[in-house]
């Protein structure tokens, strides 16, 4: 490790290029904190937003209009409205209001009140309700593709709805819809950015406090770029292993 | 004799080139032009409170317009006021359209290169916090507390590595400010002059500005670069220790509602002197 640090401290001397938080510890804890960040942010938002993309393309197909009228006017809502705006409003706006009301459970930091969800959580349900909203569509359009005819098989050999979701139409949906759900996966990763402005300490917050004290905008502009590319590519590269890992030989696919 | 003939020419000569210089150095045209027209321009903020702002009237007041009062006075002239913003007090000077700035700026090195800041300065700022009432007692009480910031602020680093604060920083101060009335931080960490200027215009009754300020800053006000050592600057320089001495700015800070500074009783008391010999 020390080796890296020497080589980083080196490299500044040499040319000029500040690779501040590899030799600075404090800049380097930061940096640490930040991808942690991200990536628990990606990962739990991802999940979070397949789970309701895949609840709420059932629900859509519900017998109640109710249900069906909730499920569209969460699309309109999310789908509709930039995911900057939703963050703001749901930590400065709803947030506080929840709290004002005293419906947001607190609990003790050190003789210091904290709201349960706090900047990171409404990070989390922004975000994870944004990529859902689209995720149901996504899903929808892969049911959809489900023949008619393979379903009411499903109902003759006694398949309640549910349970013909869980074993007859989401798996073939799920094939169907993997393309396009990975495209909204990679756009969700990358609008994790966006949590800075409700300062959750994630890559790009973190980029900016240091090239904020260390004046090294390039160079913090080039990493971001650098983990971003990683980050998404990483994720690609494991759905498309788990696209291939599904395949049904003859379904969806000509050749 | 012809060697003394030549030495005296010599000696002419450079006295003459001398004397020309100091006459190309300090033409005085700034204070020419003020005392001609009996009126001195002075740049001064106007969205500073309580250093340069408007009142219900439209009028521009503030602890800055008044010293601008007081310099006028002082040559004998009126005085007409123009306001400024920190992105164009500088060049407003350069270009002449004020004679005088007086304009809540920070005395750095980068600027001296640019307008004639006159020493010793007039007034200071540094770090400090905006809190709830007795909430904050001291520095360390910010250990391991969330407190709001602006990102980009050199103060959050510098408060993080010192005391160990928790630094929350936002895009923009309001939407900091806004945290910290929400209770989602224990302290908003800037400027003490901008909190000041906040607990001033009344909007936060309920906090206070508890610690003793950090890294501070004195701030200069300006006139021209060609003129800083010329008479308008030393007549400044003179302003400028006057007010100190006789706890004119003190006075002011009192009269505009600002939490008194250390600052101010530390330059009075050493640039007052001695004058018990007098007796």
């Amino acid at each position: 490790m020390q080796a890296i640090y020497d080589w980083a401290q080196d490299l500044y001397q040499r040319t000029g290029i500040n690779l501040v938080f590899i030799y600075e510890e404090y800049e380097r804890v930061r940096f640490i904190e930040g991808l942690q960040n991200t990536l628990w942010l990606a990962i739990i938002c991802v999940v979070l937003s397949v789970v309701i993309g895949v609840v709420g393309a059932w629900l859509q197909g519900s017998h109640f209009r109710v249900l069906r009228l909730v499920v569209a006017g969460y699309i309109q809502f999310f789908r509709n409205t930039p995911p900057l705006v939703q963050l703001l409003f749901f930590y400065f706006a709803l947030g506080k209001t929840l709290e004002n009301l005293g419906v947001m459970p607190m609990y003790d930091a050190g003789g210091w009140q904290q709201p349960l969800i706090g900047n990171f959580g409404w990070a989390v349900v922004s975000l994870s309700f944004f990529a859902g909203s689209f995720n149901v569509e996504i899903f929808r359009s892969g049911i959809e593709a489900v023949p008619t005819s393979t379903r009411e098989a499903a109902e003759a050999l006694g398949y309640t709805r549910l349970k013909s979701y869980i074993y007859i139409v989401l798996p073939l949906a799920f094939r169907v819809s993997l393309p396009a759900l990975n495209n909204n996966l990679v756009n969700l990763v990358k609008t994790t950015t966006l949590a800075y402005v409700i300062a959750v300490p994630e890559m790009m917050y973190t980029a900016n406090q240091i090239w904020s004290d260390n004046v090294n905008v390039p160079e913090m502009m080039a990493t971001l770029f650098i983990v971003y590319v990683t980050l998404v590519g990483v994720l690609v590269w494991l759905m498309h292993r788990w696209e291939r890992a599904m395949r049904i030989p003859g379904v969806g696919q000509t050749a | 004799m012809i060697q003394r003939l030549s030495a005296f020419a010599l000696s002419v000569a450079i006295g003459l080139m001398a004397a020309g210089a100091a006459q190309a150095q300090c033409k005085n045209e700034t204070l020419k032009k003020v005392l001609d027209r009996g009126k001195i321009v002075v740049g001064v903020k106007a969205d500073y409170k309580p250093w340069g702002f408007r009142d219900t009237g439209g009028n521009l007041v503030g602890m800055e317009i008044d010293m601008a009062k007081d310099v006028a006075d002082a040559l004998g002239v009126g005085v007409e006021l123009v306001p400024v913003q920190s992105s164009n007090r500088m060049q407003f000077l350069q270009q002449g359209k004020i004679d005088l700035m007086i304009a809540t700026m920070s005395d750095r090195a980068d600027r001296r290169k640019v307008v004639g800041i006159p020493e010793p300065p007039y007034y200071t700022s540094g770090t400090n916090v905006l809190a709830k009432k007795g909430m904050v007692k001291s520095w360390d009480d910010l250990r391991g507390k969330p407190v709001c910031g602006k990102q980009g602020a050199f103060y959050n680093k510098a408060t993080s590595q010192r005391y160990g604060a928790n630094i929350v920083a936002f895009v923009g101060n309001a939407e900091a400010k806004q945290a910290l009335k929400d209770g989602r931080c224990i302290a908003w960490v800037y400027d003490d002059s901008s909190i000041m200027a906040d607990l001033a215009s009344g909007d936060w009754n309920d906090y206070e500005m508890p610690l003793n300020t950090e890294d501070d800053n004195p701030w200069g006000l300006a006139v021209p670069l060609e003129e800083r050592s010329c008479l308008f600057g030393n007549f400044m320089s003179g302003m400028i220790y006057n007010w100190h001495v006789s706890g004119r700015l003190m006075e002011l800070e009192k009269k505009w509602g600002i939490q008194p500074t250390s600052y101010l009783q530390k330059m009075k008391d050493k640039l007052d002197f001695d004058r018990s010999y007098l007796q």
